[in-house]
């Protein structure tokens, strides 16, 4: 299909002993909003870290718009070559549950910085990209100061802010709400609902399960480096499966 | 002795110290960010080499240190040692010793930095220099600062040790002066030669930290 952002199959990850991603296999088109849910080890973090490269997978394959990034050759699990990873990058971004802001920038450099260093985007133009960005996420009264002057729920849509100002095809959010008190998840979730009205193809890691009702076209179950269930918001919501209701069930409260 | 002449051995002797303490950093500063490099080395082999030589720097005395650069030269290569060579042979040894403690300081600080930091900087598309120099090494910088100037203000009272190579430097020339002509005086100003010295590095480095205050 030509639409299709990302493509995984049969992603495999051991750690030592420990079989985290099992064979996961799963596929993204262009402006759907995935959630994943399922309890702590079940390899959801795992499947994001691998899927942006930060962790090597050991077996499976990992395709951005048609471009191979990882594949399987003769039982192994090898990656393209440095060139084609480089531009691969730039097709998705990542959001980190503790935003991983650099603290000796400014919001406004925080953003613009990657655009201008590694893009070679003329610096007036990833200016406007960034102020443009800071305005729609509510942050342009911020640019001058610096990530340790900000709220939690601040830091995490500058962090949203410098994965968009990149343009990536595909978004990748690795539990955004985490480290938030309920208070500041609710504007991060905002944000992240208005990309969602605004097409942006999106995987989002979370607990929040209203959220993921709400939001997503598609909900995964992981549990124990598998997908158990997949389907839309109300087939998991209402699903048969005693395990994902019982898991659901925790979170409802 | 004249106090005129006093004035000017002691002044010569300030002037010898201060070239130490300058050059010493000048080197030691990037050298020890090499060797910090090689201590964390993901080849085994070169970690091996960096570790022990920073334990043989830091666990013998710098004046033997200095002895050893100064005649190995000769014990090893047979070349003749002009005594141009004593400075150099002074500034060489400070330099190596100094790049050891460096070394760790700068491992310390890069080793604390969040590892956040490295994967949101290579998921932004990064490269490894780019990293380090933009991201990892202002923050390190910040950290390590405290115990850097610990080093320097000890420098400050180590070029004393130069002695050992017969240059004369402010504390040597005070002995002299002092055994001349039997008074502690001498001493005493070498004392707050030194004193005043660090006061002028640690009031330079506060300054430095206060610059660097505009984040956490």
């Amino acid at each position: 299909m030509q639409d299709k952002v990302l493509g995984i199959s049969h992603m495999k990850k051991i750690y030592g002993d420990l079989v985290v991603l099992k064979d996961i296999s799963l596929s993204v088109h262009k402006g759907e909003v995935v959630s994943i849910i399922g309890p702590s080890g079940s390899g959801k973090s795992t499947l994001l870290r691998c899927a942006t490269m930060l962790e090597k997978m050991d077996g499976g394959e990992l395709v951005y718009l048609n471009e191979k990034a990882a594949y399987e050759e003769n039982g192994k699990c090898v990656y393209a070559p440095k060139a084609d990873l480089k531009r691969i990058h730039k097709h998705f971004g990542l959001v980190f549950q503790n935003f991983n802001l650099f603290p000796h920038y400014t919001v406004l450099k925080n953003v613009i910085d990657a655009p201008v260093s590694v893009e070679k985007v003329p610096r007036k133009e990833a200016k406007e990209r960034a102020l443009s960005l800071l305005r729609q996420l509510g942050l342009e009264d911020k640019t001058d100061v610096y990530p340790y002057q900000l709220s939690g729920g601040q830091q995490q849509r500058v962090s949203i802010a410098r994965a968009l100002a990149l343009q990536p095809e595909i978004l990748f959010f690795d539990e955004p709400t985490s480290a938030l008190d309920p208070e500041l998840t609710g504007e991060v979730l905002r944000v992240i609902r208005e990309l969602a009205e605004q097409h942006m193809t999106m995987i989002i890691v979370t607990h929040e399960m209203q959220f993921a009702r709400e939001l997503s076209d598609r909900i995964i179950f992981m549990e124990q480096g598998i997908i158990q269930q997949q389907g839309t918001p109300e087939e998991i919501f209402t699903a048969p499966n005693a395990r994902v209701r019982e898991f659901i069930g925790k979170f409802a409260g | 002795m004249s106090t005129t002449t006093m004035l000017q051995l002691l002044g010569s002797g300030m002037l010898k110290t201060a070239a130490i303490f300058f050059l010493t950093l000048l080197f030691s500063l990037p050298l020890g960010l090499i060797f910090s490099f090689g201590r964390m080395s993901g080849t085994g082999v070169v970690r091996g080499i960096s570790k022990f030589y920073i334990s043989v720097m830091r666990g013998t005395p710098l004046m033997l240190q200095m002895i050893v650069v100064y005649f190995a030269p000769y014990y090893v290569f047979g070349i003749r040692i002009s005594s141009g060579y004593r400075f150099t042979a002074v500034i060489l040894a400070f330099v190596l010793n100094y790049a050891a403690y460096f070394a760790e300081i700068y491992r310390s600080g890069i080793e604390s930095i969040p590892k956040g930091q490295y994967e949101a900087a290579e998921v932004l598309g990064y490269s490894k220099a780019q990293t380090f120099v933009k991201i990892i090494l202002p923050q390190v910088v910040k950290r390590i600062l405290p115990p850097v100037t610990n080093e320097m203000i000890t420098l400050v009272k180590d070029t004393s040790l130069a002695f050992v190579l017969t240059e004369v430097e402010m504390f040597t020339a005070a002995k002299q002066i002092a055994a001349k002509e039997t008074s502690i005086l001498p001493l005493m100003a070498a004392g707050l030669f030194y004193y005043l010295f660090n006061l002028v590095v640690a009031a330079v480095m506060e300054y430095v930290e206060k610059r660097l205050d505009y984040y956490r």
